[in-house]
């Protein structure tokens, strides 16, 4: 019987191991040092805010593993022997397998700040990071301020956690606006502003300096790289991204750059060595991607596709339209197809922007200059259908269309307000504004 | 306007309660407390007074903390904190109000005297008493143990559905439900029966909206008799409770699912949803818990559905000169709607049913059809092997008494708050039932979104596990679900909607979700 081995118990290894063992009968270990059953790492937040606790963060019950004969190995792999398909264990055992899959996930990024291993600096990636921000960052009176350094999504997660235990939050952003790389500018902005709704004192276009240290090795302050500005506190989150987490392949065969290489049928330079999820990175991004996609969402397709290849029927990873979903604090955002921000927005992608009077919704519609072919929508507050978008982008539509016909979709709850018309007769307006 | 930044919302601690929030509490506590004296008997100078003041200091402490709570805040989802307070997490605080509730409603069931009630021609005393002055008030007559009971059942509901509707400021589907919940709660199970009575005292108490099964006793003897005596009105109640079971509910349910009765209308419902909304989270998520509730409600089901014949046929007659229905006539009635309704599952749906639920019902149809067989075998009058009296009156104190109101509600803060409908309810049943098999109603997944959280899940009263649909995009179709919206609320992401659409494609299961390759997603979803 072939053995698979996995290593990281992830959203990618899990989705993986569930396809293969519902394909075949495999033997398949998944092996993690993180923890011994599957959590929802996109759920970690809601233990920290106390809506859940970390057993609810489990997608499956503790005796789903055994049922379909899926082992699970808690070990941290030290290191790979790709010629004898031996893996070694740092606690001192090995595991032979026939076909490896890579699935470690990634790590938060530190970019050389002085002080950025002190005690009380972490992210938030981890569920030790979390028990971690549980010492140094259970309240308001062992924690009297906190810093976090980066404005993207885990950034503002770290935020409302922080700030649901009344903890004072200050958040440097490197960007003129919150998530402008990615956002267009009157998204950001309105998200400038819910952030500072929420009491969190928000530092656009500001760098941290270095972070010192106390007498126990421990954050005392941070230093503003801007203005000097030392700034008093006893936690500091690094949310600047996440990069991949594949320190223990440096001394195998697996070729690797900033994540490990794989061809777009998941597989690395080792025949029956694959990588898949946040960890693996494309020789070139496929479409208007990354090459290095660390989303949930992309990880589980990544595992469905691979579960076709390791069981016979070899499969490349085609992705379909770009999609994606975030909460920022009290505003839900959704998004498909690609709209950008000002930064890498294309020369033909030219957008639609509505905002309601509240402050707290909005859509952005990207659509070709010339042929006014639908790109893709920016949704805030307002929920939509994936289905129907998805729909949209194969045939096609037009800007007119999708206006025309955005109530089909909707995706509020019932006897939510509707905004149809309020976006259909901005559209008209702002038509007519520009054929003057 | 847009660009102003709201400087109003406080940095009210979310865990702790702040000095507002206990002095509130503490209006609130007081009321209660009037209510405590009361009850041991305290004379108090003038009741109306007392009362009206306990009542309103009850509505103002809650009123009063929600405002605190709530408006202080921006709208959305607010669950900071449930599992770190002691009342909401099985901790010293929520043991203590179980015990509590428990300890009250078997008073309120089986003691009612310590409750004040009048024995033979004395008049109330205690916390009954204390009541008179109202129920003087609204029917003329003095309180008994069940008028105390439904003041202060309205009262929960009405000043936490308040609470509700602020917590759940941003979300008009809570809102507009909760006010159906306690609008029909006030008028149809409070006001109305009392002023049905002024009208006509010989009408039984009757509260519209309860329907049999969950109105077990609806059509007992006594009460049969009192609606045929009360004439006109008296037989337009008793048509409308046979039309309520066998044509509204079907009709509402396969257009919008059982939600428009069990958390738009149902008093247990209603409470659940209001008081018991701190405690949803505590429901048994487990597939075991899953198979217990399946056995367990199906065969409250097979009860009370035997127990009602028995009784109905215990007072029908032989004669068919003086009335068309007679004994035979009525159980041969029964036989033939069940053996329908059973063969048309079996024909009809047999492959929307897992293997447990077709032995399942092989074996409840085939126990029903002996004891059937059996009485109309044996010259014995007991139908059913007991006494009809003896089925009756079992039924009323196991499931009557003990399951739907001290471990219903009693448990409220160890069990969660649904464990009545959930596990007991055999009008939850019969509405499930149609529910799962016959209903437009479902909750739609979108797409590909789900991140695996766990908040649906967590936050579903009813236990269902909302969580292994979403994950999978399937839709969630489940006979439990009592529609109340609350996963649809808290999902981070808008992955979930309540809908009521064609039964086409209403089940859904996939295996590759919304986003993916194309052809992967139709080599592996339509090969199964």
């Amino acid at each position: 019987m072939e053995h698979i081995a996995i290593i990281g118990n992830g959203i990618s290894g899990v989705t993986l191991a569930r396809h293969i063992r519902k394909l075949s009968n495999k033997k398949i270990t998944i092996i993690s040092a993180e923890s011994h059953y599957f959590f929802s790492r996109t759920a970690l937040m809601y233990v920290y805010m106390g809506h859940m606790t970390f057993e609810h963060t489990q997608p499956y019950e503790n005796w789903f593993w055994k049922k379909n004969t899926i082992e699970l190995k808690k070990g941290y792999v030290n290191n790979i022997d790709t010629d004898t398909k031996t893996l070694h264990f740092n606690e001192g055992d090995t595991l032979v397998y026939d076909k490896l899959v890579i699935a470690s996930g990634s790590k938060p990024n530190k970019f050389g700040w002085p002080g950025q291993d002190l005690n009380g600096v972490q992210g938030l990636y981890s569920k030790q990071d979390l028990e971690n921000l549980e010492v140094y960052a259970p309240n308001n009176k062992v924690c009297k301020r906190a810093v976090i350094v980066g404005g993207g999504l885990i950034g503002i997660e770290l935020a409302e956690m922080l700030n649901s235990r009344n903890i004072p939050v200050t958040f440097l952003v490197r960007e003129s606006s919150f998530w402008n790389g990615v956002l267009p500018e009157g998204e950001s902005q309105m998200i400038n502003r819910h952030i500072k709704n929420h009491h969190i004192d928000l530092r656009l276009s500001t760098n941290l300096k270095e972070i010192i240290s106390d007498h126990n090795g421990k954050v005392k302050s941070i230093i503003i790289e801007e203005t000097g500005e030392e700034l008093p506190c006893d936690f500091v989150g690094l949310t600047a991204g996440v990069t991949p987490n594949i320190s223990f392949l440096k001394d195998s065969k697996i070729k690797i750059n900033r994540g490990v290489l794989v061809n777009r049928f998941l597989e690395t330079n080792i025949t029956d060595v694959y990588a898949i999820g946040d960890c693996a990175e494309q020789y070139e991004a496929i479409g208007n991607r990354r090459s290095i996609e660390a989303v949930w969402y992309t990880g589980r397709m990544m595992g469905e596709t691979l579960a076709q290849t390791i069981c016979g029927n070899r499969m490349e990873y085609k992705p379909g339209h770009w999609f994606n979903s975030a909460k920022f604090l009290d505003i839900e955002y959704q998004t498909y197809g690609w709209v950008h921000g000002k930064k890498g927005k294309p020369d033909y992608e030219a957008h639609f922007h509505w905002k309601h009077n509240d402050d707290t919704k909005c859509i952005t519609i990207a659509y070709h200059r010339d042929t006014n072919q639908f790109l893709g929508i920016n949704t805030f507050g307002i929920r939509m259908r994936h289905e129907v978008f998805d729909r949209w982008l194969n045939e096609k539509r037009d800007l007119d269309y999708v206006i025309n016909h955005l109530e089909e979709a909707n995706f509020d709850p019932e006897f939510y307000k509707r905004f149809e018309n309020e976006i259909k007769a901005s559209y008209n307006n702002t038509l007519q504004t520009n054929s003057i | 306007m847009s660009l102003k930044l709201n400087y109003s919302m406080s940095l009210a601690n979310s865990y702790g309660l702040t000095k507002t929030q206990k002095v509130a509490s503490a209006v609130g506590m007081l009321g209660l407390f009037i209510f405590t004296l009361a009850l041991f008997n305290v004379e108090f100078p003038n009741k109306a007074t007392t009362l009206t003041l306990a009542l309103s200091m009850l509505f103002a402490g809650v009123i009063w903390f929600s405002n605190s709570m709530y408006l202080s805040k921006s709208k959305g989802i607010k669950n900071d904190g449930v599992y770190f307070k002691s009342l909401s997490s099985k901790g010293l605080i929520g043991w203590l109000i179980g015990v509590v509730l428990t300890l009250f409603y078997i008073v309120l069931y089986f003691y009612p005297q310590y409750l004040g009630l009048a024995q033979k021609d004395g008049s109330n005393t205690g916390l009954i008493a204390l009541f008179d002055p109202l129920s003087q008030l609204l029917s003329g007559r003095n309180a008994s143990q069940w008028f105390v009971y439904g003041t202060l059942y309205t009262v929960a509901i009405l000043v936490f559905g308040y609470k509700f509707i602020l917590k759940y400021r941003h979300n008009r589907y809570e809102q507009i439900r909760t006010i159906s919940v306690m609008f029909f709660q006030l008028a149809f199970a409070f006001l109305i029966p009392e002023f049905m009575y002024v009208m006509n005292s010989d009408l039984p108490y009757y509260d519209l909206k309860n329907v049999w099964p969950l109105n077990y006793y609806n059509f007992e003897q006594y009460r049969i008799k009192a609606f045929i005596n009360a004439g006109n009105i008296g037989l337009a109640m008793l048509i409308f409770g046979v039309v309520s079971i066998f044509v509204i509910t079907p009709i509402l349910t396969y257009k919008y699912g059982k939600r428009w009765y069990c958390s738009w209308v149902c008093g247990c419902g209603a409470l659940a949803e209001t008081a018991g909304d701190s405690f949803r989270q505590l429901s048994d998520k487990s597939k075991f818990a899953w198979n217990v509730e399946r056995w367990v409600i199906h065969s409250v089901l097979v009860f009370v559905v035997l127990m009602t014949t028995a009784v109905i046929h215990s007072y029908l007659g032989n004669d068919t000169s003086k009335y068309w229905l007679t004994k035979s006539s009525f159980l041969i009635g029964v036989a033939v709607l069940l053996t329908l309704v059973f063969a048309g599952t079996m024909i009809f749906k047999r492959k929307e049913l897992a293997k447990d639920a077709k032995y399942g019902a092989i074996g409840y149809f085939v126990v029903i059809a002996v004891l059937f067989a059996m009485y109309f075998f044996s010259k014995d009058n007991t139908l059913f092997v007991f006494k009809s009296e003896s089925l009756r009156k079992s039924y009323g104190f196991l499931i009557g008494s003990i399951f739907s109101g001290v471990i219903g509600t009693g448990f409220y803060p160890i069990f969660g708050s649904r464990v009545w409908c959930r596990f007991g309810c055999p009008m939850a049943a019969i509405l499930g039932f149609q529910q799962r098999l016959f209903s437009k109603f479902r909750i739609t997944t979108n797409g590909g979104q789900c991140i695996s959280c766990g908040n649906c899940s967590t936050y579903c009263e009813m236990g269902i596990d909302v969580r292994a649909y979403a994950q999978k995009g399937e839709n969630i179709v489940r006979s439990s679900c009592v529609g109340c919206g609350i996963c649809s609320a808290v999902c981070p992401r808008g992955v979930l909607k309540l809908e009521n659409d064609s039964m086409k494609g209403r089940i859904n299961p996939n295996e590759i979700l919304l986003g993916n390759d194309v052809d992967l997603m139709s080599l592996v979803n339509e090969n199964k």
